[in-house]
């Protein structure tokens, strides 16, 4: 029961996809059906009332440690010149926050290796940063300018760098995960040993995209890590509304992969227990289901006056059950930094974000007939310009 | 013999070139492409063991191995997400639906991920989404559908659709080289049809994509169609070629993006032009041909535009109905009588 990554007894005898003879009827009977649901790294209430800390069971160096730190204040900073600017009306569109949520996109997305992939959703800015984007291509994305990624075609994360292992969400939830297949199936064709994470929320989790994705996933062994994010709300419904499972890695059962129950709000242990999966993917090439315990403090975006949250209950996540705080905590109780060094390194960051927000701002807005190229190749395809007897 | 085993069956690699139907034409050119090309591979519902429905993948997993011939769940949504994702890493994905009906399963895919991508973030997706369309053949509701109409109105997505084997072969390997999405879709009725078997050319050819073709010549009236209904204008210009009426047939082989200078061409000279197509009349392709025809050649019509296509329901099961439903050759010499009159 605790141990998800043991492989079932007969694994070792199922058939490679590679096989010489694909007309061999291997039948392989799965093994079979038993709960594997760690929670080894779930939440646990704090003893004695105490503020809650993070796990201390870690192989994170502090150095790298320190790195997390600044991944999360990065995330959580960048999002808060986001909300001046939306205010400001430079953002063109909405602001999605990821508040009280950062450490479970930051904790797994640092527990990749380079070649790795993740495809995030909206409120996983912090796994795109982590990737390597840099915070002036978000700025420049959300004020809709000519320089951002997508030369302000599209919003927010929506866009993607092969390179660097980012592959940008659409709006529509649920449909990356058969995405992400296609992506570790190219990567077993071209032999590469490429580990994927791709994020979904308790919402999300309701379309059949997410269930189509994540069973073809299963069957053909990929080694696609879903990390679900249990943040009590999808938009304003709650996620009794979405499901009648209490823990949403129950779900796995039904594909026969392995589960964690993380607590998602303790940075370290959603980069242990990913770290554990991705290994386990790399290994035998598998799926995993991370369920992340959260809480999205902020609306489904900045308009959302959350009325449909009772009393007190953002209040409480803020003062007992901050990501930051908890690591911030972690980090001096352990002696693992001084304030002082902390202090520096969100000086730093706030240098970083005066700088790319000036260089996002400076950026023209695009050229009104760009909007004209780039549907298809346009040495083949003409762009889609006006008709002639509209031109003038 | 009760212990007798079944003997296993595969399939030979097929002929480059030589006499060839229009199934045979599009396997030789998949076959051709994955031998040319290791980053091309098949994907969709038992394409791999079976050969596919239509047996248009038969035998390519015993050449090519089930890492590049991929049988995935009942699952359209995995078969289009996955060919596009293994796009954006450099494969070059041929996704097969078993009936186009079932594209409807992969819609939310298509439209709003593979057609978008290259415009939202320069992500290319070099994928062929394919497989049977086309009613006539006594399917009913679910197995019949021509779903060109659907995909018209988002840009991103190339679509074709031959009408011959020399075209069929040519389109797919045009479609594999292509750099962005295309759905191609082949016509049931066709697949097996004698009157379409033909000469293949043994070396390497393509057919543009974009370029419609003149199947017959003419001087008195154009039709302008596609697929199955090719061959329903043809039989319309013989009977009208006795009556006097010099009918010219315009294959348009792509519907998206649209040859409107062919199109064009064929009205300015013949003057008179009949839009013949499978689907239903309203929002069908032949509304955009018309309105492109009005648009842009007004001056050289002598006759308004005609629209001759299916009916607007689904696609009725018994062979009365469905034959009141289809487009028939009388529909399209009455059509053509009556332009000729105007």
């Amino acid at each position: 029961m605790d141990q998800p990554n043991k492989p079932a007894a007969n694994e070792s005898k199922q058939r490679s996809v590679g096989d010489k003879n694909p007309r061999r009827r291997h039948r392989p009977r799965p093994a079979p059906f038993q709960m594997r649901v760690s929670t080894k790294f779930a939440p646990r209430r704090s003893a004695d009332g105490k503020p809650l800390g993070c796990t201390t069971e870690t192989s994170l160096k502090p150095e790298q440690m320190l790195d997390l730190f600044r991944y999360l204040k990065l995330t959580r900073l960048v999002e808060e010149r986001l909300v001046n600017l939306y205010r400001q009306t430079k953002v063109v569109g909405g602001v999605f926050r990821s508040l009280g949520q950062e450490a479970t996109a930051v904790g797994s997305a640092y527990a990749l290796a380079p070649q790795d992939f993740v495809t995030p959703l909206i409120r996983d800015l912090g796994a795109v940063l982590v990737k390597g984007i840099r915070p002036r291509e978000i700025f420049a994305q959300y004020m809709a300018k000519a320089w951002g990624p997508s030369g302000g075609r599209d919003l927010n994360i929506h866009f993607g760098d092969i390179g660097k292992g980012f592959i940008g969400p659409i709006s529509h939830l649920g449909d990356m995960i058969p995405v992400m297949t296609g992506v570790l199936l190219a990567a077993r064709m071209q032999k590469k040993r490429t580990v994927a994470i791709a994020y979904i929320g308790d919402g999300g989790m309701s379309t059949g995209a997410f269930h189509e994705g994540l069973n073809f996933a299963a069957v053909q062994r990929l080694p696609l890590i879903v990390i679900a994010e249990y943040n009590h709300y999808a938009y304003s419904t709650p996620t009794n509304l979405q499901t009648s499972v209490r823990d949403l890695a129950e779900k796995a059962a039904s594909y026969n992969i392995p589960a964690h129950i993380v607590d998602g709000n303790d940075v370290i242990a959603c980069y242990e227990v990913t770290k554990r999966a991705a290994d386990f993917a790399r290994r035998s090439g598998g799926a995993v289901l991370i369920e992340a315990k959260t809480y999205r403090r902020k609306g489904h975006a900045e308009h959302d006056d959350q009325r449909y949250v009772p009393t007190g209950e953002i209040e409480w996540w803020e003062k007992n059950n901050d990501p930051v705080d908890r690591f911030e905590r972690h980090l001096l109780e352990q002696k693992i930094a001084s304030k002082d060094r902390l202090d520096e390194i969100t000086a730093a960051v706030l240098r970083e974000i005066e700088e790319d927000c000036a260089w996002a701002e400076s950026s023209p807005m695009p050229d009104p007939e760009q909007a004209a190229y780039g549907v298809f190749d346009n040495t083949i395809v003409p762009p889609a310009l006006r008709p002639e007897f509209l031109k003038n | 013999m009760a212990t007798a085993t079944k003997k296993e069956h595969k399939s030979a690699r097929p002929e480059r070139g030589g006499q060839a139907t229009l199934v045979e034409a599009i396997r030789q050119g998949i076959w051709e492409e994955m031998e040319r090309d290791p980053t091309v591979f098949v994907i969709g519902e038992d394409v791999g063991l079976y050969g596919g429905a239509f047996k248009v993948t038969d035998g390519l997993i015993d050449q090519f191995g089930k890492e590049r011939v991929i049988d995935t769940p009942i699952s359209e949504a995995a078969i289009v997400g996955a060919a596009c994702g293994a796009g954006l890493m450099g494969m070059r994905a041929v996704a097969e639906f078993q009936f186009i009906d079932f594209i409807s399963a992969g819609f939310d895919l298509l439209t709003n991920y593979a057609a978008k991508c290259r415009y939202r973030w320069g992500a290319n997706i070099p994928a062929v989404f394919r497989g049977p369309c086309g009613s006539g053949v006594r399917s009913g509701p679910f197995h019949s559908l021509n779903a060109e109409s659907f995909f018209l109105n988002t840009a991103g997505l190339k679509i074709v659709e031959p009408a011959t084997a020399y075209d069929a072969k040519g389109l797919i390997k045009a479609a594999i080289r292509d750099p962005d999405p295309v759905l191609y879709f082949e016509h049931k009725k066709l697949y097996r049809l004698p009157r379409l078997r033909e000469e293949l050319p043994a070396d390497d050819y393509i057919v543009e994509i974009g370029k419609a073709r003149i199947a017959r010549e003419g001087r008195d009236l154009s039709i302008i169609t596609f697929g199955a209904m090719v061959l329903t204008a043809l039989d319309a210009a013989e009977e009208l070629e006795k009556e006097g009426l010099d009918v010219e047939v315009i294959d348009l082989r792509t519907l998206a993006p649209l040859d409107k200078a062919s199109i064009l061409a064929s009205v300015k000279k013949t003057n008179r032009a009949i839009v013949l197509h499978e689907a239903s009349r309203t929002g069908g392709i032949g509304g955009e041909i018309a309105a492109t025809i009005a648009e842009e050649a007004f001056e050289w019509l002598d006759a308004p535009v005609l629209r001759v296509a299916s009916i607007d329901t689904p696609v009725p099961y018994s062979p009365p109905l469905e034959d009141y439903y289809l487009p028939q050759t009388k529909d399209v010499l009455e059509a053509a009588r009556k332009l000729a009159a105007y």
